[in-house]
């Protein structure tokens, strides 16, 4: 039958059957290697534990934020999180809309990995709190005070734009799993397992009736999820660019921040399945062809982030105003020109080696410049929200500031937290799409109009659309 | 609340195009009780049973335009509740207030969309279901139809004729009252 033909986007997977049964293989087969990572991860978020215990019961003062710098590796740390949060979505919801079909072998790890993400970031806010536990004031709910939050403030434009983030994003990912739960559920023979994926694939049957209003559904999220990750992360630059201050006070911030965003996700995604994919044997499904793609976007990404970290300094020194030039001045020359030149050279310089398709191919070379644009990306953060508060306003006040062990001891066990939900993920949940990546491979066809035999006989690769119909065999 | 079983087959087919046949054919004989199982969505099965659009849209837009309408009274009347001019601006900045209405914009319409699908296709389904089979979900297509009585051996023969690997007599509960 269709055994000849193969998907444009996934040659090496040849029937439906074996997406099930590879991806399905997943869940069952834990190696040596999975537990010591997971022993890693929960040794790093116990770390982190120790951390802001210390911080709760001795006090803020275990951080280095001291004034002026109120904001230090803690805010850093979030706006990092909730960057990396973002290429999931895009390669999710906006690459679904643009029928870029070689998302669908990549996308629910992606999605997985905006979802942790997003609660990683949202811890930071709460960490940085003095008093973590008056958290919920943050939130307009009516109060003996009669107080309530102020709405003309970004922090609180902030508190609505992640909290939709995580709600909107988990949905979309729960939602999208309930076929492939389905199949896990019809295929496992753990009693536990069957029972978890009974609740979670709602009772799906695949019926015309479900599809019909489960792909409307699905594109309705996705279409709601594209201006809400647009949203999120401008609002979040927003925090800044509100406020007067020296380097934060621009109106690039919003763009410059999701295109940042976007960067760091993609290289994060790479930076994960990198490895899983030596650990689970996935190199079926992540060819060097979806690792070309996503180098291709890394590119596109880090090449706006030049673009804007140019405008910053062209700006500052374009406009005359003599407190932003001396504030730009300080971060390439002063106390912290350090952090400022690894931004730089990772985030700017190492990026142009994409240009080649030799290193686009090669996952060991895409994985090491990964590291490098992951560890520039959190460097940006610092530099944009410390420089400029060091030396904010007054001379009298500057005072330098370093992240104290604390500060990073909660980043370390931050890696943890978030790893450790990956990994659970990993073996309890269909980490590869076992439905849409069917959509994308030849459907199995009985009657077909010799499309398949033409395309056999001349050794052709069909695409998803040319597999044929029906309606081509009714013609 | 009493069952009663009514007949029906379920075939089982190895490819898509075989079952919208066999869909065409029987919506040709008047059957309009089919359902039809598949692994993953497509076109040709919707086509075949000419299924009408899903009205779970509405759900999206009405939510949608309720969530707007929720941030913009929502900052604008707790804004009133206390009126404290800060920063020299006004107690109703609209231009500030967009953007926790167009977030609750945004989770609105999400949230209601996932209840218009679960309204529309009838999830969760929590009744042991006796019309399935594992493979629905691998590899294989189903098409289950009812027929009225003494269609029987007609629809029977059609689910055949279309190429099914296999037709099973599968009675199906049906709720009265």
């Amino acid at each position: 039958m269709a055994t000849a033909i193969r998907s444009e986007t996934h040659p090496d997977i040849a029937s439906y059957q074996e997406v099930n049964r590879d991806v399905l293989k997943l869940l069952s087969k834990p190696g040596r290697g999975y537990f010591i990572l997971l022993a890693g991860a929960l040794a790093m978020l116990a770390l982190g534990v120790y951390a802001w215990f210390a911080q709760i019961y001795l006090g803020i003062g275990m951080s280095g934020l001291l004034n002026p710098v109120g904001w230090g590796a803690y805010i850093t740390t979030f706006v990092f999180w909730v960057g990396i949060g973002h290429a999931g979505t895009l390669i999710s919801a906006i690459l679904y809309l643009f029928r870029a079909h070689w998302r669908q072998s990549i996308y629910r790890v992606a999605e997985a990995m905006t979802v942790f993400a997003v609660m990683t970031a949202g811890l930071f806010p709460i960490i940085h709190l003095g008093r973590p536990w008056l958290f919920y004031y943050l939130l307009p709910y009516p109060n003996q005070r009669q107080l309530w939050p102020n709405f003309r403030s970004p922090l609180v434009w902030d508190v609505f734009a992640v909290s939709t983030y995580l709600t909107v994003s988990a949905t979309f990912f729960l939602l999208g799993m309930i076929p492939d739960i389905a199949a896990a559920r019809d295929s496992t023979t753990v009693p536990w397992r069957k029972k978890l994926y009974t609740i979670l694939s709602f009772g799906w049957r695949g019926t015309d009736r479900e599809w019909k209003h489960y792909t409307r559904a699905y594109l309705y999220l996705a279409a709601l999820a594209t201006p809400l990750v647009l949203s999120v992360h401008s609002v979040v630059s927003w925090d800044f660019a509100m406020s007067i201050v020296p380097g934060w006070h621009t109106t690039i911030f919003a763009p410059y921040f999701v295109a940042g965003a976007i960067f760091s996700g993609v290289a994060m995604v790479i930076t994960i399945v990198v490895p899983l994919r030596k650990i689970f044997g996935w190199e079926k499904f992540f060819t060097p062809k979806h690792f070309d793609a996503m180098a291709k976007l890394l590119l596109l990404t880090g090449l706006i982030v030049t673009y804007a970290y140019a405008t910053e300094y062209f700006i500052a020194w374009y406009s005359f105003e003599v407190p932003e030039r001396a504030a730009f001045w300080n971060r390439a020359f002063g106390d912290y020109w350090w952090a400022t030149w690894i931004m730089i050279t990772c985030n700017a310089f190492v990026p142009q080696l994409l240009w080649s398709k030799r290193v686009r191919t090669s996952i060991p070379a895409l994985f090491t410049i990964t590291i490098f644009i992951n560890i520039g990306m959190w460097f940006e953060r610092f530099v944009i929200i410390v420089t400029s508060l060091a030396r904010e306003y007054e001379p009298w006040q500057w005072r330098p500031y370093l992240p104290s062990w604390t500060e990073m001891a909660i980043l370390v066990g931050s890696f943890g937290w978030f790893f450790m939900w990956f990994l659970l993920f990993l073996r309890v949940l269909p980490a590869v799409s076992v439905a849409e990546l069917k959509e994308v491979l030849p459907a199995p066809l009985r009657f077909a109009p010799g499309r398949q035999r033409e395309a056999k006989a001349k050794r052709e690769v069909l695409g998803p659309q040319q597999t044929g119909g029906v309606e081509e065999y009714e013609r | 609340m009493s069952e009663k079983r009514e007949p029906g087959y379920l075939a089982i087919f190895g490819e898509v195009d075989a079952a919208a046949i066999a869909i065409e054919k029987l919506r040709e004989k008047g059957l309009k009780d089919i359902v039809v199982f598949s692994p993953v969505p497509r076109h040709e099965l919707e086509h075949a049973l000419h299924a009408p659009e899903s009205p779970v849209r509405m759900f999206t837009l009405v939510g949608a335009l309720t969530g707007t309408a929720t941030g913009f009274a929502l900052a604008i009347g707790t804004s009133l509740d206390w009126p404290l001019i800060t920063g020299g601006k006004p107690i109703i900045s609209l231009p500030a207030f967009v953007v926790p209405a167009f977030e609750l914009t945004i989770l609105f319409g999400a949230l209601s969309t996932v209840l218009g699908l679960l309204i529309n296709a009838r999830l969760p389904h929590v009744r042991k279901s006796v019309v399935y089979d594992p493979s629905f979900s691998v590899d294989k297509f189903g098409v289950f139809a009812a027929p009225p009585p003494g269609q029987e051996e007609e629809v029977k023969a059609v689910l055949r004729e279309s190429g099914a690997l296999e037709v099973r007599e599968q009675p199906r509960e049906v709720r009265i009252g």
